[in-house]
């Protein structure tokens, strides 16, 4: 069992993301926004973060490279939830220092599959 | 596990849809801002690229391709325009704006279970790719076929110190790697350095692997790797060279426009429909309550639990005196209070602000304004009032007729307008205000009114008036809502063929409503829809009138004055008017009006300035007591209609007040009948 925190603004695929973490029995945790994502992640430490790329206020790039900055985050992981197929897009992320991507749409199967490489 | 996870797809099904009509108001009203500014505003264009995304990648993960599809090519034109590839062009913003049309009827569709033909789509889709100057894509190719042969791979995965940092760990990569198949792993530790020199936060190992199974593929291995791409050398190589390698197949080439029907996907997609009648209840069932009320309701339980700790004293007595009985009684009572404040606030969650009808203005009105060549600008007032869900859903169809009315016959050509000395651009106002325990909507209009002589014109060819008989004073409101009346001398597309009025009023009276004209030729017309609201909780100003309190709503108050006798004239010997700047005001005694016999006005008169009909009245009153909030209780449910009166209250001791209806006191003492609409 993992701690993991899902950001996006968007409830429903939040909540998707969020609801098929738990039924593997992760422990998780909601944040609507980039901030709010911040400041939690200054308190409490995760084993994994996925968050969207696209939010209104701190977009996903921002909220990866503001958490490298704490020192408890420099090598969690961190995955960014997209639709692009953009490989600059893809780039971008890494370069911001996230640990991959998840591409949307995804079923949560699937998603359960893809977290694997980064969690024990 | 709980629950399977299809099941959770399901459940947030409905949440995606809210979500997403909400999203699709947001591109609308985003594409209608940006037509304005022509295309200028890059706010304007990311809110607008967010929410397409957002429709685009939750519809994807929900299984609505058909919705993804659209969503998708819409999405792709406005990246052009993010990214400044492209100006927004009038053609691709209208487009744009169908392509708003497409995805709400889609959404429209799978919520009630169905799910649109994908043709219509993908034909919609090409469109918009040539717009964006594209030429139409083939389909994209689909997967090669799974082939059940083993396959054995040499991999080399070197990865560069520094990965861990990205929060890459090169064991779990390996895990993964061993799900595939059989791996025979070598580890590569020769640049491992001294102890002493280790830095825990580098990688120094390199590893070689031999896969081999029936899911490895070279595909399966860069699908594993593919977030380290840039953080390690991948060498992925066949381990043995096989002769039965499987063959590639390579997506046939075909033109667009044979693949929709040649794709068997597409059959697939349009059976899968049925399986979502569940998920469309869930959509329809939800409501999204504002935290304020749920705070009520809180309190409202808070207080239930007191009364019942009241009650329960009671009981631990063994002994029933007539003290305790009348504790009881007491008790009861006020159980019976919180019970039904607690029905109330339930019925008040039910509520929610008409802004859910109103939104849609917006777009139709300009819509409809391009169609007809007509300038127009609609304003739009009062859209946090609050009005129960079941009537809100009810109201949207009257109100489209209504505005497309205006828009169609009320509303003159800049032609026409500038020739009657107006401005060009006509105005529609569309607004919504609590009165006394109604809710008014309004629709009006500053274009030609509705002609008197043609109504009863067309009444008599209708034969609803006979040839020789007198018309009736109110000519106009009794003949516009008789079933297929209308005046318009050439029936258009957009408002109908005289199936209108007699519906809207229909609807509204279904609702316990009625409707109301008022127009003036070369002014403009104004339909007013009256919508009970019997829960309705207002703002109220309680005064005093002889012996007894009333509730005056607060909005319907314009000021209060102390009344000074020689600014009172006499008029035709018994009405009495007021000088108050430059205005006369009409002077009404309330407790005459109230009927209460013994009532005198006193010396210290003071005289309620309140609005009846848009003009002020006078309302002599005794004394100003607390403003507070009300919650209006409906005589006719409990008793009659009273003229004068639009319903009552509980104060907090428990008493009756009646809460005055200025508009209804204002026409009774005016003489016009206060029932006057178009019955």
């Amino acid at each position: 069992m993992a701690k993991i925190m899902t950001v996006d603004d968007s409830v429903s695929l939040r909540r998707l993301v969020a609801s098929a973490l738990k039924s593997a029995g992760h422990d998780v945790l909601e944040a609507d926004s980039g901030q709010s994502a911040l400041s939690v992640a200054q308190t409490t430490s995760f084993d994994l973060i996925i968050s969207d790329l696209n939010m209104p206020g701190m977009d996903g790039l921002t909220l990866v490279g503001q958490l490298r900055k704490l020192p408890a985050y420099r090598s969690t992981p961190i995955l960014i939830l997209t639709t692009e197929m953009d490989p600059t897009k893809k780039q971008a992320a890494k370069a911001a220092g996230a640990t991959g991507w998840l591409v949307k749409p995804f079923d949560p199967t699937q998603l359960l599959a893809t977290i694997r490489k980064v969690l024990d | 596990m709980s629950k399977s996870l299809s099941d959770i797809q399901t459940e947030l099904l409905g949440t995606f849809f809210e979500e997403s009509l909400e999203g699709l108001q947001q591109l609308e009203s985003g594409l209608l801002a940006l037509e304005e500014s022509k295309g200028e505003n890059a706010d304007t264009i990311n809110d607008v690229f967010r929410a397409a995304h957002s429709i685009k990648g939750g519809a994807g993960s929900f299984g609505l391709s058909e919705v993804g599809t659209l969503g998708h090519a819409m999405e792709s034109m406005l990246e052009d325009f993010r990214s400044r590839r492209t100006v927004p062009t009038r053609e691709m913003l209208a487009a744009l704006l169908e392509g708003v049309d497409w995805l709400r009827n889609a959404l429209d569709a799978r919520m009630a279970g169905r799910s649109l033909p994908i043709d219509g789509i993908h034909a919609f889709c090409e469109q918009l790719e040539t717009l964006r100057g594209a030429a139409p894509k083939p389909e994209p190719a689909k997967e090669h076929p799974v082939t059940a042969q083993a396959l054995a791979l040499s991999i080399d995965f070197l990865p560069v110190p520094r990965m861990l940092e990205s929060g890459n760990e090169p064991m779990r990569l390996l895990r993964e790697l061993s799900r595939l198949g059989t791996a025979r792993t070598t580890t590569d530790v020769s640049k491992l350095p001294p102890l002493a020199e280790i830095d825990p936060s580098l990688c120094y190992f390199s590893w070689h692997i031999e896969l081999e199974g029936s899911d490895v593929s070279k595909k399966a291995v860069e699908d594993v790797f593919c977030w380290v791409d840039t953080d390690a050398e991948i060498r992925i190589e066949p381990l043995v060279a096989r002769s039965d390698e499987p063959e590639v197949v390579l997506p046939p080439v075909v033109g667009p426009a044979v693949v929709p029907a040649l794709n068997p996907l597409h059959e697939a997609k349009a059976t899968f429909a049925t399986a979502g009648e569940a998920r469309a209840d869930n959509a329809i069932g939800s409501i999204r309550v504002g935290v304020d009320k749920i705070d009520l309701l809180m309190n409202m339980v808070g207080e239930l639990v007191i009364t019942q700790s009241m009650l329960g004293v009671i009981d631990d007595e063994s002994r029933l005196d007539s003290r305790r009985i009348e504790q009881l009684r007491e008790g009861l009572g006020l159980l019976a209070r919180n019970t039904r404040s607690l029905q109330e606030s339930v019925m008040r969650l039910r509520s929610v602000p008409i802004s859910v009808v109103f939104s849609r203005f917006p777009r139709l009105v300009h819509d409809l304004g391009q169609q007809l060549g007509k300038q127009v600008e609609l304003k739009v007032n009062g859209q946090t009032t609050e009005i129960d869900k079941t009537v809100v859903e009810k109201l949207g169809d009257p109100l489209v007729h209504l505005v497309r009315n205006s828009l169609d016959h009320g509303l003159e050509t800049p032609e026409l307008r500038r020739a009657a000395g107006k401005s060009e651009i006509g105005v529609i106002e569309i607004s919504a205000y609590h009165h006394g325990g109604d809710v008014v909507v309004e629709v009006r209009d500053d274009g030609r009114g509705i002609n008197r002589e043609r109504v009863i014109e067309r009444a008599r060819q209708l034969g609803i008036l006979g040839q020789n008989e007198a018309p009736p004073e109110d000519a106009i409101r009794d003949f516009i809502f008789a079933p297929g009346f209308s005046t318009a001398t050439a029936v258009t597309d957009v408002s109908g063929r005289g199936v209108g009025m007699d519906v809207v009023r229909r609807n509204i009276r279904a609702l316990g409503g009625d409707v109301f004209v008022e127009t003036t030729v070369g002014k403009g017309t104004c339909i007013s829809m009256r919508l009970p609201l019997t829960l309705a909780i207002i703002d109220g100003q309680l005064i005093r009138v002889g012996s007894h309190a009333y509730v005056v709503p607060l909005l319907s108050i314009i000021e209060s004055v102390q009344v000074e006798p020689k600014r009172v004239s006499k008029f035709q010997g018994t009405h009495e008017l007021y000088r108050l700047r430059d205005k006369l005001i009409p002077m009404i005694e309330l407790g005459q009006v109230l009927g209460m016999q013994s009532w005198q006005r006193s010396e210290e008169s003071l005289m309620m300035i309140v609005e009846a009909d848009n003009a002020p009245i006078g309302l002599l009153v005794d004394e100003l007591l607390a403003q507070q909030q009300v919650v209006v209780k409906s005589l006719e449910t409990n008793y009659d209609r009273v003229v004068g009166l639009s319903g009552a209250t509980i104060l907090g001791d428990g008493s009756v007040a009646f809460i005055l209806d200025t508009t209804a006191i204002g026409r009774l003492v005016r003489g016009t009948p206060s029932g006057a609409h178009a019955a």
